[in-house]
């Protein structure tokens, strides 16, 4: 830290040196100018609105090294040259709509010139009066610090993060929940890790595991997964606004987004380091011999909306993706919402406008454009066998024609031995397999003709403010971004290094934050994506300080791998914290509601492609294909035709293509699959950082009745009644259960189930048109009655329809 | 496990205070009413209860007008210089180009500056009411309300693309991922309806610009999100039972499923439970109220015949505006906005996008004005009639206007249509506190910008919400680190529109 501070006021300290042209030692006859000029005017007429904490149009005139920044609008002043100053401009009135202070007393003629003769001689304004060097003292913003785990009498868990938790614990008079049990843990680490269920064979297997690493193996288990990306990139595509489609009214359909899609779930499943994930991702065309994938990456920042609404203004929607990948990015990677500065210096955060645009500018000479990459591993492979065939065929007709042709000695082209071979020749050539190319959208570095970034009044693209050139440059708050050529203006893969530097604390604390929040329901920040003052301050900040430097792999004993997700996930997984009974009680509930000490794990419902997903895995029909095209599984009818002029068609997928993890659905941004928003999946207009988890009579209605979860319901009723070895009623609930809830029922449960079997056994005899209709379409089951057959189709209903089966505990 | 009177106080004690989803007291009630345990419904202005239950009814910040709001979204843009703001003077200079200065600064959708042209209007003008406002020939129905109606002839708006104007008009501001008033509505003041959404979207023939973004609750929670009817069928998707389970079974499926789900709440002391145990409960209440909703059977025929619900098609049906029987869905939604604000339905979106006239400006816009004039007419009416329309604001509204040049996109020879105008459009309300009969606003004499009065549909929003009880600068959410309002960063209310 103190390394940092040094650094820091170094490189201020030379900026200050670079903006004052003139050397110390020439000023000291007008070193008193300033003292007994210059900064009583300034104390007087501009401290109230541009000082301390008031900086409108972000200038603050109190301290020498802000002040010499400028403001929104640019320099306040240039050293020499007062008549080109814009201060002078705004004090004198030579505009009658622009004069400053635009209210109160205005400057009187003696003290203009005395500003004037002060910035003509240099504008020196001595170190002994440059005002507080203040840092901001924003949690967030301050460095990574190493706390040691508390250690004390009382200490409890298995890891440090365990060590944490229980000190706060302590303080809070509370104690941590026992370890829940086998088939509880199971479940929480599959939905957690890969959102699907455990078999019945896995739960079983564990419980009856009696190594000491039963639970670590587990985790390895899962952590390896090719399901472990769909999860996590699932995560990652929230954030960066994936869809399908261009959005806006035409949005158009984009069939090169999936391509960037399985990117994502492969970079999580290889557990590329963070870092690099973010350096391809936001700058990888910029990176020396960049390869298809690293270009391809950039498809983050093309996940932006597309308006090919006639007669809209192409120039204005581009200035609005650049808004939009400029917020998405400090939200994502800072945890910051810079979207305010947009119009105006931000209210509560220390970000000026003109420090937005500088953010901005970094992706003003991004260009949209697009670049050939092969498709999937799959076919690349396909390709790679069937060229290798091909390539085969023609060595061996060609040599076929050589030898031929080496028997005769004059032009051969219409010999009886050649010409037959000569066509197949041209024949196979016409035949060779195609590359499996697709060509993605990404982002590319504007070389031609680069564009200037000027401040835009109010946000609008057509109001530049053309007083001041804005350069790339970080923000303020957080240390200095550094080109990597000093010659040369900072560009996005800068920018990426910046966010992702061992010094910038931010990025780390906001990437360990998002990992806590999806295995504890709540982040150590509860307000994951605002870390500026308005946020909540964390509950555990010495903790959150420890994971983020575990995260970044400077750690004494850094046995963590750098920036290495898995890592993280794994460590937090194998604390006691993690393993917790989710179970609440009075106690609990009357002293942690929210449970933000941790005395207890969080029971959440499953987002809703999960929902989908294990509905599906317990009827038997989930397809766990990974990657490729999104596809479209049934959708009710009418909702394809809201779109607008109703210019889509969904054409329902087929085979296993219907029954596809709920990530593979295809995403229409104005018309998105009603299962999914229902349960809160995010419309992809904007980056989410967090997804509700609403509570509604329409995601009742979707379970009971939806096409998707009725079919679900047949087949698990004909998957538990075609095992033979179950021979009562009493053994299909249990079953059931066990494939279902990954448990036994409790006898409550069981006599509640057989009662509810036997109504409608009877309901049914008494309907057996309703029986009829309702087992329509299931396989014939020769050994269960029709009334019994429909009966288990309304259990099965019931059984996914319990809160627990969509709620991970 | 239900003898257990202990248990049962401290669940209700949980409900109370702790549920995340916010269902809690709602659970409780419905919960503990059906096992005969609490006398009446808890009180819905208790300040718990409010706060936990995102259904409860909630205090306005002062004494509200409206209860109920109806708005009738006209997506595309009608011209307002062929309906409601007669330029005499545009006739005259029919023909002739724009001066350079008007244009200078001006973007348009698709005129060519160059050689646009004005376009002068065919229609016939009278003067309605005892304030005597103006309607052209389109709208003789709608005319004979004109002393219940407030015209805003100065609206403004800085969108000119359909989709970013049509989320001004609903959110404030031109942005994804923020509510749609109907949102901020029963977000502010919960839901009268027991048994039916707060917040209901109807649409007639094409899917809208907008489309899902109109009716989203962005970043508040989806409890506030417009619940999509249909006028047929299944009202509302996933309403009916899968085929084969009779109302009968589905009763006594959910009995187990509610029964299940107590004993694990029992367990595992979880509010959500509660919560999740609510949501089936109403969504049970939800598949008789809403197909008894829709069904209007039991309408008088004269009623019917009034909005026009089995109308004959128009003899010269054409254009953007004829899609899917619109004349009809368009009629009998009306009818169903006036049912639904009987029921106590806070917010009613209905979506006609029809109004895009480039071309064909005077056929598709003599069809539309058909479709909407009677069944619009008889809304008012009959609202009024059931003395519904002193607390249900009627809005008629869309993104923006039309230009008063032709429209001449490349290649065109004539001048048929009119092109986007967000400078100075037209927006008219009706009863919930307005005060009808008055024309509010000035265009200049082509209709080009606004000459007196100017509303910025943020200063829209903010009487909106004022008629509601609801202070727009108050009827905040806590977003990202900010206070997000309807308005956005501006807005005030307008008071000569109230009564």
């Amino acid at each position: 830290m103190t390394r940092f501070i040094a650094v820091a006021l170094t490189i201020l300290l030379l900026a200050g040196n670079r903006l004052c042209p003139a050397a110390e030692d020439a000023h000291t006859e007008t070193s008193d100018a300033f003292a007994t000029d210059v900064l009583p005017i300034l104390s007087k007429h501009c401290h109230s609105c541009h000082g301390g904490e008031n900086r409108e149009s972000g200038l603050r005139l109190d301290v020498r090294d802000a002040a010499i920044i400028g403001g929104d609008s640019g320099k306040a002043w240039v050293a020499g040259q007062s008549d080109s100053s814009l201060l002078i401009q705004l004090v004198s009135g030579v505009d009658p709509d622009r004069v400053m202070p635009p209210e109160g007393e205005r400057l009187a003629a003696e003290d203009v010139t005395k500003l004037r003769r002060w910035i003509d001689q240099g504008a020196y304004w001595p170190e002994s009066l440059a005002g507080v060097k203040e840092r901001n003292q924003h949690w967030a913003y301050q460095a990574l610090v190493h706390h040691e785990p508390p250690s004390g009498h009382n200490v409890w868990g298995i890891n440090a993060i365990d060590r944490f938790v229980n000190a706060k614990l302590q303080e809070h008079g509370l104690a941590p929940s026992p370890e829940a049990d086998r088939q509880t843990l199971i479940r929480r680490l599959h939905l957690d890790l890969i959102g699907l269920l455990p078999s019945v064979a896995d739960v079983d297997a564990f419980v009856a595991d009696e190594r000491p690493d039963a639970y670590e193996r587990v985790v390895d288990r899962l952590l390896a997964s090719s399901h472990f990306g769909e999860r996590w990139g699932r995560h990652w595509l929230d954030m960066a606004r994936y869809a399908d489609s261009d959005g806006y009214e035409k949005d158009n359909p984009r069939p090169d987004a999936h391509r960037w899609r399985d990117w994502v779930i492969q970079a999580i499943n290889d557990d590329m380091p963070f870092d690099q994930f973010t350096i391809e991702q936001l700058a990888g065309d910029l990176l020396a011999d960049a390869s298809d994938m690293q270009i391809l990456a950039t498809a983050f920042h093309r996940q932006t909306l597309t308006n090919t609404e006639g007669g809209a203004d192409q120039e204005q929607f581009r200035v609005e993706a650049c808004f939009d990948r400029t917020e998405t990015t400090s939200a994502v990677w800072l945890g910051l919402t810079v979207g305010c500065a947009r119009c105006h210096s931000h209210k509560y955060d220390a970000i000026s406008q003109r420090e937005y645009y500088q953010l901005f500018s970094f992706f003003n000479n991004g260009d949209e454009t697009t670049h050939l990459v092969p498709k999937s591993a799959e076919e690349i492979e396909m390709y790679q066998r069937d060229k290798a065939l091909h390539d085969r065929q023609v060595a061996a007709v060609t040599k076929q024609l050589q030898s031929e042709q080496a028997l005769l000695d004059h032009d051969s082209a219409n010999e009886p031995s050649i010409k037959p071979l000569m066509e197949k020749l041209a024949e196979l050539r016409k035949k060779e397999p195609p590359k499996p190319e697709i060509k993605a959208r990404v982002l590319r570095q504007r070389t031609q003709d680069p564009r200037t970034t000027f401040v835009l009044r109010r946000g609008e693209f057509l109001e530049p403010i053309k007083d001041a050139i804005i350069e790339p440059a970080g923000l303020a708050t957080l240390p200095p971004l550094q080109p990597r050529d000093e010659n040369v203006q900072a560009d996005r893969l800068d920018l990426a290094r910046w966010l992702v530097s061992s010094e910038n604390a931010l990025t780390s604390r906001v990437t360990a934050n998002h990992v806590w929040r999806h295995l504890f329901g709540v982040g150590i920040v509860k307000t994951a994506n605002d870390f500026g003052v308005r946020g909540e301050p964390p509950t555990h900040p010495e903790l959150l300080d420890w994971l983020a430097l575990k995260l970044i792999g400077q750690h004494p004993g850094g046995e963590v791998n750098a920036w290495s997700r898995k890592s993280l996930i794994k460590l937090i997984v194998m604390s006691a914290t993690y393993r917790q009974s989710s179970q609440l009680c009075q106690a609990l509930l009357d002293h942690d509601p929210q449970n933000q000490w941790l005395a207890r794990q969080s029971r959440m419902r499953v987002e809703g492609e999960v929902v989908r997903d294990i509905s599906l895995d317990v009827a038997g029909i989930l397809s766990r294909k990974v990657g490729g095209p999104s596809v479209f599984p049934a959708l009710p009818p009418g909702i394809a035709e809201l779109s607008y002029a109703g210019n889509f068609k969904w054409t329902v997928s087929d085979g296993d293509d219907r029954y596809r993890r709920g990530v593979y659905t295809f995403f229409k941004r104005t018309s998105p699959h009603p299962n999914l928003i229902t349960f809160d999946c995010p419309d992809a207009n904007v980056t989410c950082m967090d997804r509700n988890r609403s509570n509604t009579p329409l995601q009742s209605l979707v379970t009971l009745n939806n096409e998707t979860f009725s079919h679900a319901a047949r087949l698990l009723a004909s998957r538990i009644l075609s095992r033979q070895e179950l021979t009562s009623d009493m053994d299909r609930v249990n079953y059931a259960f066990r494939l279902c809830l990954s448990r036994s029922p409790t006898s409550f449960e069981t006599s509640e189930l057989l009662q509810l079997i036997s109504d409608s056994r009877q309901i049914f005899s008494g309907q057996p048109d309703e029986a009829n209709r309702l087992v329509e379409g299931s396989q014939a089951l020769s050994h269960a009655s029709l009334s019994d057959h429909a009966a288990w189709i309304v259990t099965s209903r019931i059984m996914i329809n319990l809160d627990e089966f969509i709620t991970r505990q | 496990m239900r003898s257990n009177e202990h248990k049962i106080e401290l669940a209700r004690r949980n409900f109370l205070t702790t549920s995340a989803s916010g269902l809690g007291l709602a659970a409780v009630s419905a919960m503990l009413q059906l096992d005969g345990r609490l006398a009446s419904p808890a009180n819905a202005n208790d300040p718990v209860s409010s706060t936990t239950n995102p259904r409860a009814v909630k205090s306005p910040h002062f004494a509200p007008k409206a209860k109920n709001c109806i708005f009738l979204l006209q997506a595309g843009a009608p011209s307002q210089l062929d309906l409601f703001d007669p330029k005499p003077r545009l006739n005259e200079l029919h023909g002739q180009p724009l001066p350079d200065e008007l244009l200078d600064k001006v973007r348009f959708a698709f005129i060519k500056k160059e050689s646009a042209v004005l376009m002068g209007s065919p229609r016939k003008w009278s003067k309605h009411g005892k304030s005597g406002m103006d309607f052209s020939d389109f709208l003789p129905h709608v005319a004979t309300c004109a002393d219940d109606i407030l015209m805003v002839r100065s609206l403004h708006s800085e969108q000119f693309n359909h989709h970013p104007g049509q989320l001004l008009l609903s959110c404030g501001r031109a942005s994804f991922g923020l509510p749609t008033m109907g949102s901020w509505l029963t977000y502010g003041l919960g839901s009268e309806s027991q048994n039916l959404p707060g917040y209901v979207v109807l649409t007639s023939g094409r899917g809208s610009s907008g489309g899902a973004s109109l009716w989203s609750s962005g970043f508040l929670p989806s409890h506030y999100a417009g619940v999509l009817f249909r006028n047929e069928g299944d009202p509302v998707l996933n309403l009916s039972n899968p085929l084969g389970i009779s109302a009968q079974m589905q009763r006594r499926s959910l009995d187990t499923l509610k029964s299940l789900n107590e004993s694990r709440y029992w367990q595992m002391c979880d509010p959500e439970i509660a919560s999740r145990i609510a949501s089936y409960e109403l969504a049970f209440r939800m598949q008789s109220a809403a197909p008894e909703l829709i069904d209007i059977k039991s309408e008088s025929a004269t009623t019917l015949s009034d909005y026009g619900v089995e109308r004959a098609q128009h003899p010269e049906a054409t254009g953007r505006g004829n899609v899917a029987n619109a004349h009809l869905s368009f009629a009998r939604n009306c009818l169903l906005a006036r049912r639904m604000v009987e029921r106590g339905v806070r917010f009613v979106n209905i979506i006609y996008e029809a109004w895009d006239q480039h071309s064909d400006l005077e056929k598709d816009l003599r069809y539309n004005s058909w479709v909407v004039d009677q069944p619009i007419a008889a809304l008012l009416k009959d609202l009024k009639q059931r003395g519904l329309l002193d607390n249900t604001l009627v809005v008629w509204g869309a993104e923006f206007g039309r230009t008063p040049l032709g429209e001449n996109r490349n290649g065109r020879t004539a001048n048929t249509g009119r092109d986007h105008h967000p400078f100075a459009f037209t927006l008219w309300m009706a009863g919930g506190g307005i005060k009808g009969g008055q024309t509010y606003g000035e265009t200049d004499d082509i209709g080009w910008g606004v000459t007196r009065d100017p509303v910025h549909i943020n200063d829209f929003h903010a009487t909106l919400l004022h008629l509601f009880g609801l202070d727009h600068l108050q009827l905040t959410y806590r977003n990202q680190g900010r206070d997000f309002r309807l308005t956005d960063v501006a807005g005030k209310v307008v008071t000569p529109w109230l009564t």
